[in-house]
């Protein structure tokens, strides 16, 4: 566990000294991330190995990880009732609009490449079995 | 004084500790697990949702106001960052899937990116916000971290920011996956992509809850748009403003 939370952080370190150093406006934590990915792709890295251990116990609570700053909604809520419309549609307006743009987007290409992938199941039609 | 007000003093002391409000925070967010449990997983039933309502009562009702709390509870947020570096396992689990799927997925993120952070601007403007506000909406899209940083660079309220991130992560969480199915988006990886670069990582965990490769997509979609929205806010600000 600990040795596998030591990876983590040890990757996270790394990520903040190449944002500091280089200068540029990325959090640690996401180059930590990526070269995390170059670390588990050269070990070819287990789901027994430690790091992957810890790291995959942390995801499944990662929830719990955004109350804290979650909890400022709470304390915002003045600010956010004062201009309560302007917030909220813009908020759920450009989300959407953001979402089909990814996804469209990325289904589109693939489509252009001759590489479309469906991987839900079939719906369902309705039609008694 | 008497043994009734001491007693009272003590709990109230020990409630208002970081070892109360971190104990008010895990309790909160078990009771969200449970719900979520008994209701079988419902949509509605995010363990982020209950815990923040459980704890914005309980710090309203011990008068611990936001700031110190934030301070008490720096135990549990500061595992955010490592957290975000473990996105690496997920994504190299699926890192087979990747392939035929790496030019669809940086130009739409781009895309995502600039889309996102252009119309959050223009509709709050539209609707009469002022440009603070503004400001303060543009990043949203980014991970909290990230979306509380961008803010502070641009001249928006950077606490509020974090705010917005958690709303649009909290909507994300309740109806990404039937927006997605509703708009005929049937590739896991697709799916997986588009909800986490709009709504960073509590979108990721409802997506890694949904299926493995769905959150592994999500959490290389948070990872990326964190990167393009941090390289295209400073050129887009320029058109905006």
């Amino acid at each position: 566990m600990i040795r596998g939370l030591t990876y983590l952080i040890g990757f996270q370190v790394v990520g903040e000294l190449v944002v500091r150093i280089a200068d540029v406006p990325v959090p640690g934590a996401v180059v930590g991330m990526l070269l995390c990915f170059a670390w588990l792709r050269r070990t070819r890295a287990g789901d027994d190995t430690a790091l992957v251990r810890a790291g995959s116990g942390l995801l499944r609570h990662l929830q719990l990880l955004f109350v804290p700053a979650g909890v400022g909604i709470v304390a915002y809520l003045s600010t956010l009732r004062a201009d309560a419309l302007p917030i909220s549609v813009a908020l759920v307006g450009s989300w959407l609009l953001g979402l089909v743009a990814v996804a469209w987007t990325a289904i589109g290409l693939e489509r252009l490449t001759g590489a479309p992938h469906d991987d839900l199941p079939a719906p369902d039609t309705g039609t008694a079995r | 004084m008497s043994p009734v007000a001491h007693t009272a003093d003590a709990v109230l002391e020990v409630a208002r500790s970081p070892l109360g409000l971190i104990a008010i925070t895990l309790g909160g967010y078990q009771l969200g697990r449970w719900l979520q449990a008994r209701t079988g997983g419902h949509a509605l039933a995010q363990p982020v949702v209950v815990a923040i309502a459980v704890v914005g009562t309980a710090i309203t009702l011990l008068d611990v106001d936001y700031p110190a709390y934030l301070d008490a509870a720096a135990l549990i947020s500061f595992w955010l960052g490592p957290a975000t570096v473990a996105l690496a396992i997920p994504l190299h689990r699926q890192a087979d899937q990747l392939k035929g799927f790496v030019v669809p997925l940086l130009v739409a993120v781009l895309v995502g990116a600039v889309v996102s952070i252009t119309s959050a601007v223009l509709i709050a403007r539209a609707l009469g916000a002022d440009e603070v506000l503004q400001r303060t909406l543009a990043p949203k899209a980014a991970t909290t971290p990230v979306a509380i940083a961008l803010a502070d660079n641009l001249g928006g309220i950077p606490p509020l920011a974090a705010a917005f991130a958690i709303l649009i992560g909290i909507v994300a969480a309740l109806t990404a996956p039937a927006v997605l199915t509703l708009l005929r988006v049937r590739d896991r990886r697709a799916r997986g992509l588009a909800v986490g670069a709009v709504s960073h990582g509590i979108g990721a965990s409802r997506m890694l809850r949904e299926d493995e490769t769905e959150g592994a997509f999500a959490g290389l979609g948070m990872g990326l748009s964190a990167l393009a929205t941090s390289l295209v806010l400073p050129l887009v600000a320029l058109l905006l403003w």
